[in-house]
């Protein structure tokens, strides 16, 4: 009996410790996230203290070049590296639930680069008629484009069971896509290509407002369709029958799950061009951080940790060769390959 | 509606004719679950036709049967993985088909064979999924919840383990765990597929035992497959045996585990079976035998053993036909000279054991000492020795 009790305490120790490490990481993730949106509206070829942002927000100013910094160029910059590197991240983690893969990714996959192949085939097209994109097209076009490549990659994915196989598979129906997108602007002889040829390596530069409403609409409405999601992907990580056992519509649970990646990617793709590596790394750091992998933690903790990876990416591909702005897939490479070795390394050791 | 009448009559004189039980148009009101006139296969191809089986509350019903011959499609038709190819499964009285997912996630929990790949759940967390069907949105458990899961542990005795890391936990434990997750889904029907695989031989009979209490305590209608046919014998209410493509046999242990017909069913000899124990035998050296054993009181299995490795052909004897070795003897020996329980040895088995005494290059005695009603074996000795043809070993 006495040990019974002493189990109990134990039971119900252990749930507050979880408890308090899920209220811990999300507390040191948000504080995270405030400091870098700091920094970022403080560094670059303007340099800015904490003072004069809040005479910037304070004041209505039009004229001064700082405000015409904050709220044409760093703001709109900051909260798409908020919003595309979160969507980003919720979109790796449904990829790994769905092929429970830990090496998964929307980058490593493909699907990536067949957004941007296809919205590349768009661009060059309907700029020969001289009609200009909308954002919204970009989205449409990129989202086509992932669902594309997203077909490849299930067909292969029927054929062979073995994980690493497919992300290899992935990795190269990346490389095609991106050589057929290459080949496309290299001989496209218009001036907006040189944008595009910007746009493919990646890059948060040039983001407006309007940019800015269409992304927080459908990352929105596709990151809180995913949390409310979090139940069935629950079940699904214990596997199909399982899920099924429990009462699960398996088959609609995958479509969505593909939609919701594939679209959350697309997002990302149209407006920022391919990201690499946060999609996969991200939800390794976070698990690591709360020491779980339930979706109803995951989820949030994704898109937040997303968020502050991507933006203190951003702030370090503008500042540390500035003027020159390198790639953010450069900057993400060199921090999150390692994590995504280590991932891997781990799961042989399972 | 006619036509439709007609066909269950149809089928229901064949299942006669089959020995199945006879199909009836409403499942029987005691059944929890029940197969009607249900056609399981892979790719819409039947693998086996027109079952009819069901399983009352508190019952635990088997499905024996060799590798490859469809236990475990049935149990996957069941637990719905697979699609039903024809008939139906009926929960009490509601056929599955009308049921929706979660319904049926309320009435029915399973322990499949296949092995769940976790991240960072631990033992507790695994029992806990099993709540899934009674969570609400975001699939919060409750104190309620967590008070069922607690119970379904401490059920299974796996409290020790619960912390621990799923991954990380024993083949046994982990069964148990699985086990208390089907317990705290609280059905009425638990499906289990060959829960004893990968299990030494005391959790085999921990997991079997626990099984056993829960189809009594908590009434449970049982649906399992197993491989191991001395514990089917044991733990099972009613024994159904699948081979080709239909149910072959269904009855109590008793009825099955008789004669020849579970040897047949799994394709072995007759004497390399013993249905009424259970233990099975090797393969039986073939030839004119070269060694006489004398043993009896289980003194010459280890030497039947020994000479079966070693391919050798022998004689056994001479035992009476209730030793626990007659059937070891039986299986392996060339030839056994036996007699009748509590009948004395005949002159006439003496003379034809000493015969093949003469016949046999050697003679191994399992016996250190003679009793009184052991007589016809100590003149046997003493004639081996006057031969010379007493050893220690082969």
């Amino acid at each position: 009996m006495r040990s019974q009790i002493k189990e109990k305490k134990n039971n119900s120790g252990t749930e507050t410790n979880r408890t308090l490490r899920y209220l811990v990481s999300f507390v040191v993730i948000i504080l995270l996230l405030a400091i870098l949106f700091f920094w970022n509206i403080g560094v670059g070829s303007v340099e800015m203290s904490f003072f004069d942002f809040l005479g910037v927000l304070t004041k209505h100013q039009p004229d001064s070049t700082l405000y015409q910094i904050v709220w044409k160029i760093r703001l709109p910059r900051i909260i798409a590296a908020v919003l595309l590197g979160g969507a980003l991240s919720v979109s790796g983690f449904l990829l790994q639930s769905f092929f429970q893969n830990p090496i998964a990714g929307p980058y490593v996959l493909g699907i990536s680069s067949g957004a941007k192949l296809v919205v590349a085939l768009t661009m060059i097209f309907l700029l020969e008629k001289g009609i200009m994109v909308s954002s919204l097209g970009m989205v449409v076009a990129a989202f086509a484009g992932s669902l594309l490549a997203m077909g490849f990659v299930l067909l292969i994915s029927f054929r062979v069971s073995n994980m690493s196989l497919l992300v290899v598979c992935g990795i190269l129906i990346g490389y095609i896509c991106s050589a057929i997108t290459d080949f496309c602007v290299t001989f496209a002889d218009d001036s907006n290509i040189v944008n595009l040829h910007n746009w493919s390596m990646g890059s948060f530069s040039g983001m407006s407002w309007e940019h800015i409403r269409i992304m927080v609409i459908i990352v929105g409405i596709t990151v809180v369709i995913t949390f409310g999601l979090a139940k069935p992907i629950s079940a699904y990580q214990m596997g199909e029958s399982y899920a099924r056992n429990m009462g699960v519509n398996v088959k609609v649970l995958r479509i969505a799950l593909i939609l919701l990646s594939s679209l959350l990617s697309a997002c990302v793709t149209a407006f920022a061009g391919p990201i690499s590596f946060v999609g996969i790394a991200v939800p390794h750091l976070i698990k690591l951080a709360t020491h779980t992998a339930k979706p109803i933690i995951l989820i949030p903790g994704c898109f937040l940790g997303g968020a502050v990876i991507t933006l203190f990416c951003d702030g370090i591909a503008r500042t540390v060769f500035a003027p020159t702005e390198i790639s953010i897939s450069s900057v993400t490479a060199v921090f999150l390959v390692p994590v995504v070795i280590a991932a891997m390394l781990r799961k042989q050791q399972m | 509606m006619k036509e439709e009448n007609g066909k269950q009559h149809n089928g229901q004189n064949m299942l006669k004719e089959s020995g199945q039980f006879p199909a009836q148009d409403i499942p029987n009101d005691a059944e929890q679950l029940t197969m009607r006139d249900l056609t399981v296969g892979y790719d819409r191809i039947p693998l086996i036709k027109n079952i009819n089986l069901g399983v009352r509350p508190g019952e635990i019903l088997t499905l024996i049967g060799p590798n490859g011959s469809g236990k475990s499609t049935i149990l996957k038709t069941i637990t719905k993985q697979l699609k039903t190819i024809g008939g139906s499964v009926f929960l009490g009285k509601e056929s599955m088909r009308e049921l929706t997912d979660s319904e049926i996630s309320r009435h029915l929990s399973m322990v499949m064979t296949e092995r769940i790949h976790t991240e960072l759940l631990s033992g507790r967390d695994v029992v806990a999924t099993g709540r899934y069907p009674y969570t609400g949105r975001l699939g919060i458990l409750s104190q309620q919840d967590w008070k069922k899961v607690d119970e379904a542990i401490a059920l299974v005795h796996a409290g020790e383990v619960q912390q621990q890391d799923f991954r990380r936990i024993s083949d046994g434990q982990r069964q148990r765990l699985m086990l208390a997750r089907a317990i705290c889904q609280d059905t009425q029907v638990l499906i289990l597929d060959e829960p004893t695989s990968y299990l030494d031989m005391g959790f085999k009979l921990d997991i079997l035992t626990t099984i056993r209490m829960l189809a009594r305590k908590k009434n449970l209608a049982v649906i399992m497959s197993l491989h191991e046919l001395d514990l089917a014998q044991k733990i099972s209410d009613t024994i159904a045996c699948v081979k080709g493509d239909r149910i072959d046999r269904v009855g109590a242990p008793e009825e099955i585990f008789s004669g020849n017909y579970v040897q047949q069913l799994y394709g072995v000899k007759p004497q390399q079976f013993e249905p009424q124990t259970g233990q099975v035998f090797m393969e039986r050296p073939e030839g004119i035998p070269e060694v006489f054993v004398i043993g009896g009181g289980g003194t010459g299995l280890a030497v039947y053993n020994r000479l079966q490795r070693q391919n050798i052909p022998f004689a056994a004897g001479i035992l009476q036909e209730n030793d626990v070795e007659y059937a070891a003897a039986s299986a392996l020996a060339a030839c056994v000279f036996s007699e009748k329980a509590f009948f004395p040895v005949s002159e006439e088995t003496f003379l034809r054991a000493k015969q093949m005494l003469d016949d046999c290059d050697a003679c191994i005695c399992a016996l250190t000492e003679f009793g009184p009603y052991n007589e016809k074996n100590r003149q046997l000795y003493e004639y081996a020795k006057k031969l010379g043809k007493v050893c220690a070993e082969i």
